[in-house]
């Protein structure tokens, strides 16, 4: 049994405490946003935000969480799929197969919650995730967009 | 949108509303959702469907797996329909609609980039017949000639008398017509929709979470399964305790799957993986269970000097030039094998019954994994279907071998009635792929007094693909697919250089390590084994590499042409900035001409930064450019993630990496930046998913020569000491 509070609402769920809580969101809550590429918290297409930090879902288990910690996921970053960065990603045409651009995304978003205005530098450390397609510029191009133009180079 | 075609709407509707309430982000893959029948909706022909509120649906066969063909696909028929392109969207004719209607849709295989340049023509004629269709149905509704009616923007205008009307009135009326049977097409240069660097139709979905892959699939009464196969390809089960985690939460199954496999299914796809994670398994490992990489090295190393091999290209008598050049160069280089490690491990749904086997999931070659359903099922193709959803990814991993499929029917079949998902974990994926081909080659060339190029002799020794995957169409030993790029001519990739005395072949030497058709396939390797030799050849006669190369693409001028291109853009001639050097490679391959000017440095701990790759492609006829543009920085991805790290390694038999942290690959710190020059021109219809990547790696390696003095022969570059001598 775990309670998660999962894109604004507490949801009870009967589920092993080892269970990964990307597991328990796609399975349980039933939210398959957030995918599983790797389960060992290398490519990051199960990263969710845990009170607003990225966190890659597939190697918490759900018995660290309780009610008290917000999980976002790419469902619920926005009402109406309108974050500043799904905007740039749609403006910029970035996803190719997609699979892993939820995880970008979150992990972007989180970025750009501590860090509003990243260089490319900033960028190019902080997005980690793994994409096979090749969308890396455009991401990185879209995350400049979203954070409201070019001004910081370098 | 891109609607599932015959999911069992009503059940998926029910799962759906029974999350809606809580969740955000479940998709209805279903028009009946939105007020909207497509069944009720008599379509105008194979490739196009309009519905009274104008809306079109146009009918995709190949797959969608992140190169953009939807999108590229439904422009071509779009264009030539003069639609509204604001109203289209795309569905996907499934394989058995396919069988059942004498293949109206082609062929549904969506690899070797031949999307687009093998199906442009019927699929244009399909928009086309369909536009005509709906202007003779206005005509005669007006009773006037069809000559006098005009289209555009959907809607029909009948000019003398200024009458208009749109596609959704007089669909219904269209489909009742007999099609043309001479349908003209229209000029590229005329192009408003095609050729256009119109946004993806897919895209919106993939940022909020709602794209439905095929993990994700969810169906009423749905169990999971987890799957073990013999990590030693050849061997088999002995025996497994099913008892032993017949307890556990969720389990309700354990099976073996053919010969070789043991799945559990539980009611997650956690429980089930948890509980296979505890089955003891035991393996009768068979008769490759000692061989190793190094062994397999001195099997193909025995091949570079083997008497008999199959010839790819010839010209003259290199033996001959090369015992009497007047400066002889030779190198052994060598490839190894790779996985695919697409983002969305191998996946299938399955539900079977004596009498219908149905399947969903993701594939790029729909056909072919009907064909492996119902073999697997036991059942006639008319008795199956397979229901092809989005790809995380493909890259040649989903298209000839079905192997999940396969696996999935056989555990369905155990569970007759009961839909059963079956998800490969990242570690299943990594150790049963089918992989890139290894290769080693050697090559010989003669120079003369003056640093002509005379005579070329290469061998390669190694796997065939064709012979693992379609053996029947190895002829006389020799399989094709393996000379890409280096043919006499054709357009799977005719070698440019005019070499008077050349002599290229092959000994085929098949490890047991199942090959498979891998992003860019033979055009990866033989591009580095060429392209570096090149270089090395120059070097050695004294010569500007580009030089050297432009006096030998003479005779091929396209070739040339994008040579040329990205040695202007990417600065060669001129003083790179401090630190860095560039290096250039060429080929072709898949239809389509490309080059690349790599920009890297090395620093003195030997470290790479491979700062910029100026990339040019000549696909002939460009359907969308900014998409063509996606696929040249993607590419880079892929042959650069292969250059750097890709390699799989084998020890007792089985394949050593089992995920992303010892088989790494290339993350955004690391990406250059990429210039991609489009240069279509025209006449031809080449592929953009796979041939520049075959000129990221040894442009790369070369720039890396240009940088260091240090060749590198072997990938991948991990290994490789790059501070200077």
């Amino acid at each position: 049994m775990a309670r998660l509070n999962i894109n604004g609402r507490v949801v009870e769920i009967t589920v092993e405490d080892d269970t990964p809580l990307l597991w328990a969101i796609r399975e349980q809550v039933g939210l398959t946003g957030t995918k599983y590429g790797c389960g060992v918290a290398q490519c990051g297409a199960c990263t969710v935000h845990v009170d607003g930090v990225a966190t890659r879902s597939c190697s918490m288990p759900v018995s660290a969480f309780n009610e008290t910690q917000k999980i976002v996921t790419i469902e619920g970053l926005s009402p109406n799929g309108d974050h500043p960065l799904q905007k740039a990603w749609v403006a910029l045409d970035v996803p190719q197969c997609g699979y892993c651009q939820s995880g970008m995304i979150m992990a972007a978003a989180a970025l750009l919650t501590a860090n509003p205005k990243p260089s490319d530098a900033d960028i190019r450390g902080e997005i980690t995730n793994i994409c096979r397609c090749g969308t890396y510029n455009r991401v990185q191009a879209a995350i400049k967009q979203a954070a409201g133009g070019n001004q910081a180079n370098g | 949108m891109n609607q599932i075609a015959s999911l069992p709407r009503r059940g998926f509707l029910q799962v759906s509303a029974a999350l809606g309430a809580f969740t955000l982000g479940i998709r209805v893959p279903d028009a009946a959702a939105q007020g909207a029948a497509p069944a009720a909706t008599p379509e105008v022909n194979a490739w196009v469907v309009v519905k009274p509120d104008d809306s079109i649906i146009i009918r995709i066969a190949r797959s969608e797996m992140g190169q953009g063909t939807l999108t590229g696909l439904a422009q071509l028929v779009a264009e030539e329909l003069n639609a509204d392109w604001s109203k289209v969207s795309t569905e996907y004719p499934t394989p058995g609609q396919n069988l059942a209607r004498n293949r109206a849709w082609g062929n549904m295989s969506t690899g070797g980039s031949r999307g687009i340049r093998e199906s442009h023509e019927y699929v244009r004629k399909g928009g086309a017949a369909a536009r005509m269709m709906l202007v003779e149905a206005a005509a005669q509704g007006w009773g006037v000639p069809a000559g006098e009616c005009r289209a555009a923007n959907s809607t029909i205008t009948h000019a003398p008398s200024g009458r208009t009307t749109t596609y959704g009135k007089v669909a219904e009326a269209a489909a009742k017509l007999t099609p043309p049977t001479d349908v003209p097409l229209r000029a590229p240069r005329d192009w408003t929709i095609a050729g256009k660097p119109l946004p993806r139709l897919d895209t919106a979905e993939k940022t909020n979470g709602k794209q439905i892959y095929g993990a994700d699939l969810v169906l009423p009464g749905m169990l999971n399964a987890a799957i073990r196969d013999c990590p030693v390809f050849g061997g088999k089960v002995a025996s497994f305790d099913a008892a032993k985690i017949a307890g556990m939460p969720g389990v309700k199954k354990v099976v073996q799957v053919g010969e070789t496999a043991v799945a559990v299914v539980a009611d997650t796809w956690w429980r089930a993986k948890t509980a296979l994670d505890a089955l003891p398994i035991t393996w009768d490992n068979g008769p490759n269970a000692q061989v190793s990489s190094a062994s397999i090295a001195e099997v193909l190393k025995a091949g570079l000097e083997a008497p008999e091999a199959a010839v790819g290209n010839r010209a003259g008598d290199a033996k001959a030039a090369i015992a009497g050049a007047a400066k002889r160069v030779e190198a052994t280089y060598g490839y190894p094998f790779q996985n695919h490690a697409t983002m969305e491990p191998m996946n299938a749904t399955a539900r079977w019954t004596p009498e219908r086997c149905e399947v969903w999931t993701p594939t790029q070659n729909g056909e072919a994994a009907l064909a492996a359903a119902s073999e697997a099922a036991g059942l006639p193709p008319a008795k199956c279907e397979v229901y092809k959803i989005h790809l995380g990814g493909g890259f040649g991993r989903r298209g000839a071998v079905h192997d999940w499929v396969r696996q999935a029917v056989e555990i369905a079949k155990q569970m007759p009635g009961t839909p059963v998902k079956l998800l490969w974990s990242r570690e299943e994926d990594m150790i049963h792929g089918r992989y890139h081909p290894i290769t080693q080659a050697k090559l010989t060339g003669a120079l003369d007094a003056q640093g002509n190029l005379t005579g070329l002799a290469m061998r390669i020794s190694g796997q065939s693909i064709v012979a693992g995957i379609f053996p029947q169409n190895i002829r006389d030993g020799r399989d094709p697919v393996v000379f890409q790029g280096l043919s006499p001519g054709g357009e799977e990739g005719a070698f440019g250089y005019a070499v008077p005395n050349l002599l290229i072949d092959h000994a085929m030497r098949n490890p047991h390590v199942p090959p498979g058709f891998w992003r860019g396939v033979n055009l990866n390797q033989n591009a580095v084994y060429v392209e570096c030799f090149m270089d090395e050849l120059a070097h050695a006669a004294g010569k500007d590499p580009l030089e050297f190369r432009r006096a030998l693409l003479k005779n091929s001028p396209k070739h040339l042409a994008v040579l040329n291109a990205v040695a202007e853009r990417g600065g060669w001639g001129t003083p790179a900035p401090a630190g860095r050097a560039r290096g250039l490679a060429q080929i072709m391959g898949f239809g389509s001409y490309v080059a690349a000017c790599a920009e890297v440095s090395v620093n003195p701990a030997g470290e790479l930064t491979i700062h910029k790759i100026t990339a040019a492609t000549d696909p002939g006829h460009a359907v969308n450019p900014q998409q063509i543009a996606a696929q040249v920085e993607g590419s880079f991805v892929y042959g650069l993630s292969a250059a750097l790290y890709g390699e799989c390694t084998v020890a007792n038999g089985r394949i050593e990496q089992e995920n992303f942290d010892t088989y790494p690959v290339m993350r955004m710190a690391e990406m250059p930046a990429v210039e991609a020059i489009l240069m279509p021109s025209g006449g031809f219809w080449g592929g953009v998913g796979e041939p520049t990547i075959a000129v990221a790696a040894p442009a790369v390696l070369n720039a890396i020569f240009a940088a260091t003095g240090k060749r590198v022969r072997q990938l991948p570059l991990k290994h490789a000491d790059l501070r200077r001598a």
